[in-house]
């Protein structure tokens, strides 16, 4: 009830158009502290229109993408009886985090074409344009499903279907799961409406994903003081030794 | 427990990183070896990137060392003289195995060429110990005087030096070849090398296996506190929450393995050495022969 009156509120305030989306997170920034075990975050909002609700079904499709890298993916062969790295692509961009949800099947919600204009679908959302044209000999595709796959292993690639819960063609809402091994980052978050596959309204947002506290600290120092972090990395191990030894002595002497 | 670990990005359960520094730790204080070996593979395994694993288990070695040497340094079985003129020729052999690495690298599958030089070397090593330390068990309990090689060749050798702690009196050359070559295997290996100096000191320079651990601890602390600041400075990978949670196991354990080492006959030491190493060897060689669950490995791009 509470997110009903939470959209309907924001909705009040929104400015006019033909059929748009409000949105609402229940927290737009994740604090990365030393004990952090994973985050949940819901995504909730409303449609807004002026005209009266068309006759073929709505759908929304949320995706929720971490910050996009290059990745060097590997494949070993067996080669002279033992098994090696042989081949290797590199891809132009994935991204470290991403989770789509939607209100169906996304192929009944979304068409291919729109697909591929937003780069919604998982694939889609990985570029390799470039791996391509590097490596001809390759087949690009097998190395993409592979690390598609490794991804999805770790949780840091997510596909829900029916996951978004629609009531009434006006609100929505779904809640993403954000691994324990979370890079940071900003996290794009896009929210479209779609009918018959068309996307016909998209709204955009992110969610700020950031270290704090003691995390941030050594972040900083590690990368703007490296000479002064490796030699406080030393000082504590000598110290741990150096106390380890002692308190060893007191124990076998009491 | 769960901690994020600031530099690998990624969250882990306390109490299993304090059990597996403990466990390595113990090993590092019976043997003298880091642990290294057995360390990478298993933090691997956990999810630490590649390059945070290396970089920060040299810091936590540098503690567990520290915490066995002094250990050892009560008992006084820690040869000074001859740790220090080992690390000064396994410094030179470092720099050298550096720009033999690079040019290795340049000429290709270089990977290949290392692992399969490890399999080897571990394999040869571990088996000549292996039916060494069997034969000595076996004449101690028939009751035969252990024979010990005195006067070969080395004893001819100019520059001799007085190393007291092991009850030498030999020339300089030969201790600092074995470290030289130590070094360029250690840096070609990407390892501490502690698993080869210690057969070395045993079976080429004839130290008695009880100060081999202690010296052979004393020379790692160098080279990996010397590792941990290239780390740090050049890649920033030293994870120190992560390092943290291995070195408070492993101070500990390198004090029990410690005291669990001094109690053990030196043939018994050399014999569980021995068995260590050629499982690590039949570890290398299974990954090499069998195939592989996964075929396909994630890695930063532009990496090695």
């Amino acid at each position: 009830m509470l997110w009903r009156l939470a959209a309907l509120l924001i909705l009040a305030a929104a400015p006019l158009r033909a059929e748009e989306v409000v949105l609402g997170l229940s927290s737009d920034k994740v604090a990365i502290t030393a004990t952090f075990d994973g985050s949940e975050i819901l995504i909730f909002g409303a449609v807004k229109r002026e005209a009266p609700i068309p006759e073929t079904t709505l759908d929304v499709v949320i995706t929720v993408s971490g910050p996009s890298l290059p990745v060097q993916v590997r494949r070993k062969d067996r080669q002279f009886g033992i098994w090696i790295n042989t081949d290797m692509v590199d891809l132009d961009a994935a991204p470290s985090f991403y989770a789509v949800a939607t209100t169906g099947p996304l192929d009944k919600v979304l068409s291919n074409t729109e697909d591929l204009r937003h780069r919604i679908s998982i694939p889609r959302a990985i570029r390799s344009v470039g791996a391509a044209s590097m490596a001809p000999n390759v087949d690009v595709g097998n190395f993409t499903d592979a690390l598609i796959r490794i991804k999805r292993d770790q949780n840091a690639y997510q596909m829900r279907e029916s996951a978004v819960v629609l009531d009434e063609q006006t609100l929505f809402r779904t809640a993403i799961s954000l691994p324990a091994n979370l890079t940071e980052g900003a996290y794009q978050t896009r929210i479209f409406l779609t009918r018959e596959g068309r996307v016909v309204s998209q709204y955009q947002t992110v969610i700020d994903v950031r270290k704090v506290g003691l995390e941030r600290w050594l972040f900083t120092m590690s990368r703007e003081q490296p000479m002064l972090y490796g030699l406080m990395s030393l000082a504590i191990a000598i110290a741990a030794g150096w106390g380890a030894s002692a308190a060893f002595q007191i124990m076998r002497r009491g | 427990m769960q901690i994020y670990l600031p530099i690998a990005e990624v969250s882990v359960n306390a109490f299993l990183l304090l059990g597996l520094g403990g466990l390595v730790g113990v090993l590092s204080g019976m043997f003298g070896v880091g642990g290294g070996f057995l360390m990478t593979p298993l933090l691997f395994f956990i999810g630490i990137p590649p390059a945070v694993a290396v970089a920060t288990e040299a810091n936590q070695i540098v503690a567990s060392s520290f915490s066995g040497v002094l250990a050892h340094l009560r008992r006084k079985t820690v040869d000074l003289r001859m740790g220090t003129v080992l690390l000064i020729g396994g410094l030179f052999g470092a720099a050298l195995g550096v720009v033999l690495f690079n040019y290795l690298k340049s000429m290709g599958q270089v990977d290949l060429l290392v692992k399969l030089c490890y399999v080897v070397f571990l394999g040869v090593v571990g088996g000549m110990m292996f039916f060494e330390s069997l034969r000595a068990i076996r004449n101690t309990r028939r009751g035969a005087a252990p024979k010990r090689k005195k006067h070969g060749w080395v004893h001819g050798l100019p520059f001799k030096m007085r190393f007291r702690t092991s009850g030498l009196y030999i020339s300089v050359i030969p201790p600092l070849l074995v470290g030289v070559s130590v070094g360029i295997l250690a840096a070609i290996m990407g390892v501490g090398g502690g698993f080869i100096m210690v057969p070395a000191m045993i079976y080429l320079l004839g130290m008695p296996t009880k100060v081999v651990v202690g010296t052979s601890l004393f020379q790692i602390i160098f080279v990996t506190a010397f590792t941990t600041m290239l780390h740090a400075t050049t890649n920033f990978t030293v994870d120190i929450a992560l390092a943290v949670l291995l070195l408070v196991g492993g101070v500990i354990g390198a004090q029990i393995g410690t005291s669990i080492g001094t109690k053990m006959k030196a043939e018994q030491l050399r014999i569980l050495l021995a068995m260590m190493v050629l499982v690590v060897c039949g570890k290398l060689a299974l990954d090499l022969l069998l195939q592989p669950s996964e075929l396909y490995s994630l890695g930063a791009a532009g990496g090695h």
